[in-house]
């Protein structure tokens, strides 16, 4: 479920990174008031765990197919919400590098929906009231199980959200919702049944770390927990209206930006010139002109445009067939080209 | 895929990272913002763009034989990467069937150019992102990072990640096999032995930890993680930037596939 | 210099389950000195270790290190003079390349950069892995992480010297290279190991510790060739002893 690169949109993209880095700079602020110097390796030990607890593949009940863990939840009740943001964002970050899952564009996105969620709401709004003071293991059991799907179910949906607001895809909502809640209805129970057996299994052989772990935590009481998601709430809302803003008045942000940019000082008229020519020249040239194909798919329809499609010269389309093995060709004999030359160095 | 394969695909990038080239010995800072730069033109196409998105291969092309990285490696990688964006596109020819013309005989449904636009961004966003560590130790992404102004306990996160992944994962590594020795095929796979494997594994990385901030105790650590590299941007470093910002915004503005084509077209049809 | 003594008066120590793993232990370790501390599993002699750097405070008893006795406010001073290396290097390595670990140390001291690259490139070079800076552990064999694992604590430069199995997971060459490196040392060494054999190369006084008891302490070559009292230990002549 992770969100990735080619599905997005820009304004999304920023946006949600936007909303991460701000939870990023806050746990990390928050967190070195409170760290225990111990929970410093603990921390990085702990994200290995996760990392390597989600390459094991196990059996999914009654399905037959295979799951593996996301682990949010297990760090927050673990490490306590600052902590357990920053190393499920860490574990995301290394995923997004080394297995290229996601994407780097998508991978603030992906600290969102996996990160914010278990942490700064499944936490401290459904697992503590539930767990109580953290003394019988079926209230704590009870506890992770609901909060893991819950933050699971948060997760899937904005993953819905921001495919849609993308307007890559023209999967329309109420299927695409179909398609994602009910798997993850799935994935989140036993995420929370897993988690759940962790901890009765550590509360067992280990006990003194829980109960250090969750009496030595300042941060566990509601209120703060509450301002930290109107922060980030109200952060997202403003980064997310001024973008969608200005792609709406801009139709196209970089053209946007880099009009921007070039029309400071005095190179302004002769800028503005080229940025003529260049419409110009792309007007002429453009393989489907407008881009934007209205859909004629009636979940698509919503924007209310009419259905007029631009009548394209079949000439025009077969410069870009033509073209693009061109420019692929081209890309190859540059990359040989680099290769030989590099083999005759060494 | 199975735990060996990934583990040893991760430590495979990893010893890749660590070469001797001319990208390799570029600035990280530099790299790190090319790339989010190229990533972030790549996806700032509308929906039915597809021909103007093969340019931008260069720049992955680049990446790949100047850095020696095995093109096999990367294919592969790119063609067992998560399948969402892949599952979640297919359904655009199904829904947007609006016909277009794209030859004289041949007509298609819109949908196939817009699932074709998210594969091209598919293969180019995971292509670039999987190049970029392939030619940049981590280590040096993390002091990148740091000096672009990531907050330094997440840096130091990061950092501790990296270190103990290879670790952690020969021991789950070593369990796994244990566990699937004597599972015969599917009884041992199930979510009860995981959770217990679970468990056990992770009482020995809480146990790790101590042994660890023993360690670090012993060697004077009183709570910040020390770091002494700088990096510095270099001539070359600038050369490579600006050429890439160049590309960038020729390939972005000018449709150079459609160019070369209607050229091509005049001289020869 | 009489300063770089180790010094043990009457120490207990108990752990919070009231496990007892120290009981009325006095030795004392002069400067220059290379002592082994053997025994059983669970013995005590890793917690005994521990106190050499004050990760553990005695119950009751007094530690001393150079002229300072051991408290929870002269732990940090003691820290500089007493290295501690430890069984397991992956343990020990934990920064994400070689300089970094090997540096970790001096920076924390806070040292000026210069100097703390001064400090690396020595200790490196001392453990002859100069050529493994840039690396990550993880992409070193067990040898050269043991030696990196000495590296950093040897640019720390510490006065005494600790060390808890240094040969284990070593193959031969490496443990016999690791053996030659500990005999050019003139720090006081004091390390804890089943491996005999390695004890009786680079030690010249030998400490048995049985029950968190001292149960004998006396030179190495006399005490490792007590067939009697090595049994009574769970442990036996060592290899090169038993020929004969």
């Amino acid at each position: 479920m992770h969100m990735a690169d080619a599905l997005l949109s820009p304004a999304v993209g920023a946006t949600m990174w936007a909303g991460s880095l701000a939870a990023l700079g806050y746990a990390s602020k928050k967190l070195k008031e409170t760290i225990d110097n111990k929970t410093i390796p603990l921390m990085g030990v702990m994200g290995a765990f996760i990392f390597a607890a989600q390459m094991i593949n196990f059996t999914i009940p009654g399905t037959g197919s295979s799951g593996h863990l996301g682990g949010g939840m297990i760090l927050a009740i673990m490490l306590g919400p600052y902590a357990a943001f920053l190393v499920l964002a860490s574990v995301l970050t290394v995923q997004a590098l080394f297995f290229a899952d996601g994407g780097l564009l998508a991978l603030g996105c992906n600290i969102w929906n996996l990160g914010i969620y278990p942490c700064f709401l499944a936490y401290p709004l459904i697992y503590k009231p539930i767990a109580g003071k953290g003394t019988s293991t079926r209230r704590l059991s009870i506890a992770a199980i609901v909060s893991a799907l819950i933050a699971l179910q948060l997760g899937a949906f904005s993953v819905v959200l921001e495919t849609l607001l993308s307007g890559k895809s023209e999967l329309p909502l109420d299927t695409f919702l179909l398609l994602m809640q009910p798997i993850h209805l799935a994935i989140g129970l036993v995420e929370g049944f897993v988690t759940a057996g962790i901890i009765s299994y550590v509360q067992s052989a280990r006990p003194e770390f829980l109960e250090s772990n969750i009496t030595s935590r300042p941060h566990a009481a509601g209120t703060p927990v509450k301002n930290i998601l109107i922060v980030f709430a109200i952060i997202t809302v403003i980064t997310g209206g001024a973008l969608s803003w200005f792609a709406s008045t801009h139709p196209d942000g970089l053209e946007w930006s880099i009009e921007k940019i070039t029309r400071k000082g005095e190179l302004a008229q002769q800028t503005q010139g080229i940025a003529a020519a260049l419409r110009k020249v792309q007007e002429k040239t453009a393989f489907l002109p407008d881009y934007n194909f209205p859909s004629t798919s009636p979940a698509a329809g919503k924007d209310g445009k009419p259905a007029s499609w631009p009548q394209i010269e079949p000439g025009t389309s077969v410069a870009g067939i033509v073209g693009s093995a061109i420019v692929l060709g081209l890309i190859m004999l540059i990359g040989f080209g680099i290769k030989t030359f590099k083999k005759r160095q060494s | 895929m199975a735990f060996d394969e990934q583990y040893y695909n991760i430590g495979y990038l990893d010893r890749l990272s660590y070469a001797d080239t001319f990208v390799h010995r570029l600035d990280p800072r530099i790299k790190l913002i090319t790339s989010l730069l190229f990533l972030f033109t790549v996806i700032s196409f509308p929906k039915y763009e597809v021909a103007a998105l093969f340019p931008f291969f260069l720049f992955p092309a680049i990446l790949l034989t100047a850095g020696e990285i095995p093109l096999w490696f990367i294919v592969k990688k790119v063609a067992i990467v998560s399948p969402f964006a892949i599952f979640i596109g297919i359904f655009n020819p199904l829904l947007d069937t609006a016909p277009v013309a794209v030859l004289p005989a041949l007509t298609v449904a819109a949908g196939w150019f817009s699932f074709a636009s998210i594969l091209l961004k598919f293969i180019l966003t995971v292509s670039t992102a999987l190049l970029l560590i392939a030619t940049t130790s981590f280590p040096t992404v993390c002091h990148a990072l740091r000096q672009l102004g990531m907050p330094s306990l997440f840096v130091s996160q990061l950092l501790f990640l990296y270190r103990y992944i290879f670790v952690l994962a020969e021991e789950t590594m070593r369990i796994v096999r244990a566990r699937d020795m004597r599972s015969f095929g599917r009884k041992g796979t199930d979510v009860k032995v995981f959770v217990r494997i679970m468990g056990v594994l992770f009482l020995r990385t809480v146990e790790r930890a101590e042994r660890i901030y023993f360690a670090m105790l012993a060697r004077g650590f009183q709570g910040d993680m020390p770091t002494g590299k700088h990096y510095s941007i270099a001539t070359r470093d600038m050369i490579f930037a600006g050429s890439v910002v160049v590309c960038l915004f020729v390939f972005r503005f000018y449709p150079v596939s459609e160019i070369l084509g209607r050229f091509f077209q005049e001289l020869f049809l | 210099m009489s300063h770089h003594i180790v010094d043990f008066r009457n120490v207990f120590f108990r752990y919070p389950d009231s496990t007892e793993a120290l009981r009325d232990v006095s030795f004392r370790i002069t400067h220059g000195e290379a002592v082994g501390i053997i025994g059983g599993n669970g013995a005590g002699k890793s917690t005994l270790l521990l106190h050499l750097n004050g990760h553990l405070l005695p119950t009751s008893g007094i530690v001393t290190i150079g002229d300072l006795h051991l408290t929870g406010k002269t732990r940090q001073e003691i820290r500089k003079k007493v290295g501690i290396v430890f069984q397991n290097p992956d343990d020990q390595l934990f920064m994400p390349t070689v300089y970094d670990d090997v540096a970790f140390g001096p920076r924390n001291l806070g040292m000026e950069e210069e100097d703390v690259r001064q400090r690396v490139h020595d200790a490196l070079n001392l453990v002859n892995s100069f050529a493994l800076r840039d690396k990550p552990p993880h992409h070193l064999s067990c040898g050269q992480k043991s030696a990196v694992a000495i590296a950093t604590v040897m640019a720390m430069e510490p006065d005494i010297l600790a060390m808890d199995e240094p040969a284990a997971n070593l193959d031969p060459k490496s443990r016999r290279l690791l053996i030659n490196l500990l005999t050019t040392f003139s720090h006081s060494r004091i390390i804890a190991s089943h491996d005999l054999d390695l004890i009786l190369d680079v030690c010249s006084r030998c400490i048995v510790i049985r029950e968190g008891t001292v149960a004998a302490d006396g030179p190495a070559r006399e005490i490792l060739s007590d067939r009697k009292l090595l049994e009574e230990n769970n442990l036996e002549l060592p290899l090169s002893l038993q020929r004969y």
